[in-house]
């Protein structure tokens, strides 16, 4: 890869340690995905806050590195495990925990993030020009970023995502120029797909997709789906980007995507055939489904626990129009600041399995936090869950 | 054609599997042990091994997976991949773990429980 001389001086250590890790990190995720140069990128979007994921090491590190990172771009950053405003409600959660996620916390806002602490940064902000250099840390974000936000993202990790943020460049690799090769298409054969299917097809299509995977036989689903379509690719595989066609060229490979795929992935992720709590989230909930919901719950109740996650700002959004009064009176909590995935608010003395429409929730609350999962589509839920 | 991610050199007995393996999900950062039963490798310690995988894959944050396990000292020595995803390039970069990219002819030469040696400043990246 070539380098400018600063960037040489950086990667020399001429401009402090800090630097010199970040254009480490850049040189290491260059060579990795063949890229002649950096490039620069006006928004970068962290993962890596959440204590349960990053832990101990995870903790320290960022606590050293705020002493003197300053962010160089607009910065967003990934759910936290907790939401602090709730945390009375959670006895099980203990101090050391909330000790340590306040700490990475406030590292984060010190080095100059905007602390958004959502995976849906496109539910917040208006996305930037068609073909915006951008890099995105949390999957489900780089691929709806790449596949429905016309913009350009590596999948980045969260160390690529923060050596971005710090020095405003991300290396010139393949997913950020204009053509690249998509050698396979998935042919969704499913009829009327629910969120919960679009999961699936996700699911499917990040593990026998590589970089790049052409979607036919998929008309114009709506955000839901397209989030848990986002969800579930950027769960099972390196795949980052999809696209829509409405015919299929005759070079790609093509693969079916019909009940007996979807049923594989039901029953791997599927492990219980009733939930004792409800999770709606992961990715976060957007405006949009918190309008739906608050309508698809008038005049009904919960009978369990459920939990909703979503933005700080989307609920500061919704209040402001009232889409949270009705979910609240039927029984729901809305959390904000957190998600699904990883978060200890679901305490697994108490929680044996967890029913939610979310793929990639359902793949981290099996693996992560170690309880079975019902999956059902959102319409099923309220259908069986509310009275 | 070996092609070298991260520098650097290493001794080390291979730990192989053909599974692409995801860090955040499938690895304790504490020990270093493979705790998804769906790997070939279950049960096994990826500690002070040269670890031989295809590459990785799901959760950005299997970056800091690599780092907490170097932190720990529980973290291979080495790593050997046909296909670099950035997850593993950045974690081996920040907590520098030698990583190089290999063919799959030369994947499937390397035999698991093997003393080898990476050294990316030789002319045999490996042997």
């Amino acid at each position: 890869m070539e380098l400018t001389s600063e960037e040489k001086a950086a990667l020399n250590g001429e401009h402090g340690d800090t630097l010199q890790t970040a254009y480490r990190i850049l040189v290491a995720t260059g060579e990795a995905t063949n890229a002649d140069k950096l490039i620069p990128i006006t928004w970068a979007h962290l993962s890596g806050v959440n204590y349960n994921t990053i832990g101990d090491a995870g903790e320290q590190f960022l606590r050293e590195l705020s002493k003197d990172a300053r962010v160089k771009v607009k910065a967003t950053v990934n759910p936290m495990g907790i939401d602090f405003d709730h945390i009375s409600e959670f006895n099980h959660i203990d101090d050391e925990f909330i000790k340590k996620q306040a700490s990475i916390r406030d590292s984060y806002i010190r080095m100059g993030v905007e602390p958004t602490f959502s995976c849906t940064p496109y539910d917040i902000f208006d996305l930037p020009e068609k073909n915006t250099q951008v890099s995105f840390a949390e999957s489900n974000a780089a691929i709806f970023a790449n596949s429905l936000g016309g913009l350009k993202t590596n999948k980045e990790s969260a160390f690529s995502a923060l050596a971005s943020a710090i020095t405003g460049k991300s290396p010139y690799s393949d997913l950020r120029k204009h053509d690249i090769s998509t050698p396979m298409t998935i042919r969704m054969k499913i009829d009327n797909p629910s969120e919960l299917d679009f999961g699936m097809l996700g699911f499917f299509a990040g593990k026998v997709g590589d970089t790049s995977v052409n979607i036919s036989g998929v008309s114009q689903p709506n955000r839901r789906s397209c989030k848990a379509l986002c969800g579930g690719m950027g769960t099972s595989g390196t795949c980052a980007k999809f696209q829509f066609v409405d015919t299929e060229d005759n070079t790609s490979e093509k693969v079916d995507f019909g009940k007996e795929e979807m049923n594989e992935v039901f029953d791997e992720l599927n492990t219980s055939e009733k939930g004792d709590i409800i999770t709606l989230g992961s990715p976060q909930l957007g405006l949009e489904e918190l309008s739906d919901l608050s309508k698809m719950l008038k005049g009904k109740s919960f009978e369990k626990r459920c939990m909703i996650f979503c933005s700080r700002a989307v609920q500061d959004q919704a209040r402001t129009l009232d889409y949270i009064n009705e979910i609240e009176r039927a029984g729901g909590e809305i959390l904000s600041d957190c998600c699904t995935c990883l978060t200890p608010l679901i305490d697994t003395n108490e929680t044996d399995a967890v029913t939610t429409n979310s793929i990639k929730g359902a793949y981290y609350l099996k693996n992560s936090t170690g309880v079975d999962v019902n999956l059902k589509p959102l319409s099923k839920i309220i259908e069986d869950e509310t009275k | 054609m070996s092609k070298i991610i991260v520098q650097g050199t290493a001794q080390g007995t291979v730990l192989k599997t053909t599974s692409p393996i995801n860090f955040l999900g499938a690895v304790d950062k504490k020990t270093g042990t493979i705790h998804d039963k769906k790997y070939d490798i279950f049960e096994k310690s990826i500690k002070d091994t040269i670890l031989v995988f295809p590459h990785g894959i799901g959760s950005s944050v299997g970056a800091y997976t690599i780092y907490s396990l170097k932190s720990n000292h529980s973290a291979p020595v080495a790593m050997i991949c046909t296909k670099a995803d950035l997850t593993v390039a950045s974690g081996c970069a920040l907590a520098n773990i030698p990583m190089i990219v290999v063919s799959k002819k030369e994947f499937d030469s390397i035999q698991d429980g093997n003393k080898i040696t990476v050294d990316t400043k030789s002319e045999n990246i490996f042997n």
